[in-house]
């Protein structure tokens, strides 16, 4: 099976700060479900940040979507993320932007034509249930509805790769289902790769995942 | 509402410096205008004991314009109670000669006493009369009146400046939050700035359009116009095509660099 992630003895530290995570070797199958949970500062949500090149590895490899992120430019760098999805614990919305607009922006950024982007944007509003808010701004919606809008702007350009940081962290029982049901959605029918942050894995998994856990800077697969 | 609100603090700040920048020129043509009109009735006189000739008095100094000789007839009628027509005429031969010497410009007081002592080297040159008390007050006005409005100009340009400089603070803070989160999707550079910079020339066009509204009003003002007027004056408050280009050209050189601050001092978040 193809490895969307290699990480090759992988340290990694702010600055000049001491490291984080230190000479860690993992890899993850290419439409794999995989959670990653650990303590609070164990370094979970720093090492999802380097998997999308917010943090450069200090030492090591680091290889994600065939992008090696040690040293990586610029312009590599965007190309990797017009194929990642990524959802945050505090949504990263565009206030100044409407639902529909906030969607819109990965298949803005990758070239989409209007007509494909109304399309997409229509058919996922209807998918995470806010075809009726498409007008409204962030701030306008409750957390979770806010987190479907992530969810759905995540899936909008059919990346290869979705990256969760604690999605539901912030949500009632409720809409953390529905967040859970749309990442198990696109991991089993768009065998989309999940890579899910998080303190605790809901019971209610319906589909095979792996599970990986951070413990003083070590990364290790819990079987 | 919110969209006058992202466009209204830049625009009053590109406003303040296009007006200070557009007094500043009217303040220029004014004093200028003003330093001709005095130059062409101000002249010196020069009493010479034999004939000027012209050509030779105009080559000593780029500056002079012509040089006229005075009648003696208004001084002789002064005097004229019970001259005989022969004194008269014997009179006007003993008397120095009288010239009026005209100048290109109004010299300033370093000018001046450089012209008088240039006429004076010629030996036929007896004196010069400059008049330059009544000519330094004069001088002295003009200048202070154009320091003091090139200071104000300057302040409402300072202020102005560090309202921008505020501002710059707070777009930085408006738009790095979205910035970061097109980077996040891999947005390039020039895709995450577009829309500061389309605001930017949005905000740099209405100012040029307000500030082209407000002194195409004030060039053709009655009231405006009768000031200028009344101290004989004539001057050209706002030149439609140039100075409007200027003006565009400066709110989006402002504007446009003002958001390359901003892109530039655009840190991604870690």
């Amino acid at each position: 099976m193809d490895k969307v992630i290699i990480a090759d003895n992988l340290s990694l530290a702010y600055s000049n700060d001491e490291t984080i995570i230190n000479k860690v070797k993992f890899s993850i199958d290419s439409g794999s479900f995989v959670f990653i949970t650990g303590a609070s500062g164990s370094g979970k949500s720093t090492l999802l940040k380097s998997l999308y090149g917010a943090l450069k590895p200090k030492e090591g490899s680091l290889i994600v979507g065939g992008v090696e992120l040690k040293g990586v430019s610029s312009s590599k760098l965007n190309f990797l993320r017009k194929h990642v999805g990524i959802v945050f614990q505090d949504y990263k919305l565009v206030k100044e932007w409407t639902i529909e607009k906030n969607i819109m922006l990965p298949l803005i950024i990758n070239g989409y034509e209007k007509s494909v982007t109304q399309n997409q944007v229509d058919s996922l509003l209807k998918h995470v249930r806010l075809k009726h808010q498409a007008g409204k701004y962030p701030l306008e919606l409750s957390g979770g509805e806010q987190q479907r809008v992530a969810m759905a702007r995540a899936l909008a350009h059919n990346p290869i790769l979705i990256l969760a940081d604690e999605p539901t962290g912030n949500l009632d029982d409720y809409s953390s289902q529905l967040i859970w049901n749309l990442l198990e959605g696109a991991n089993s029918q768009l065998k989309t790769t999940v890579i899910v942050v998080t303190h605790h894995i809901p019971e209610s998994m319906n589909i095979d995942y792996k599970h990986f856990h951070i413990e003083y800077g070590s990364i290790h697969e819990v079987i | 509402m919110k969209s006058f609100k992202n466009h209204f603090s830049l625009v009053i700040a590109l406003l303040g410096i296009l007006f200070s920048l557009q007094v500043f020129f009217i303040v220029d043509r004014a004093v200028l205008a003003y330093k001709e009109n005095l130059a062409k009735h101000y002249s010196l006189v020069l009493v010479s004991q034999k004939t000027l000739v012209s050509e030779e008095i105009l080559k000593l100094d780029k500056n002079f314009s012509e040089l006229l000789e005075l009648s003696p007839d208004s001084v002789i009628k002064e005097l004229n109670s019970g001259f005989s027509q022969k004194n008269i005429e014997l009179l006007k031969l003993t008397l120095p000669k009288f010239y009026k010497l005209k100048l290109r410009i109004y010299p300033s007081p370093k000018e001046l006493a450089d012209i008088s002592q240039k006429l004076l080297k010629n030996s036929s040159i007896g004196k010069v009369e400059t008049f330059s008390k009544t000519h330094d007050t004069t001088y002295k006005l003009l200048l202070l009146f154009k320091t003091v409005i090139t200071v104000f100009a300057a302040t409402l340009l300072i202020v102005t400046i560090l309202l921008i400089f505020k501002e710059l603070r707070i777009w930085q803070f408006k738009h790095s939050e979205r910035m970061s989160i097109m980077g996040l999707f891999g947005a390039p550079v020039w895709l995450r700035s577009a829309v500061l910079f389309r605001l930017a020339i949005v905000d740099a066009l209405i100012a040029t359009l307000l500030s082209f509204l407000l002194f195409s009003y004030i060039s053709t003002n009655d009231l405006v116009l009768a000031q200028f007027e009344s101290i004989g004056i004539e001057v050209t408050l706002f030149n439609t095509i140039e100075d409007s280009l200027i003006m565009l050209g400066v709110s989006m050189v402002v504007s446009i660099l003002l958001a390359t601050f901003i892109v530039l001092g655009h840190k991604e978040e870690v």
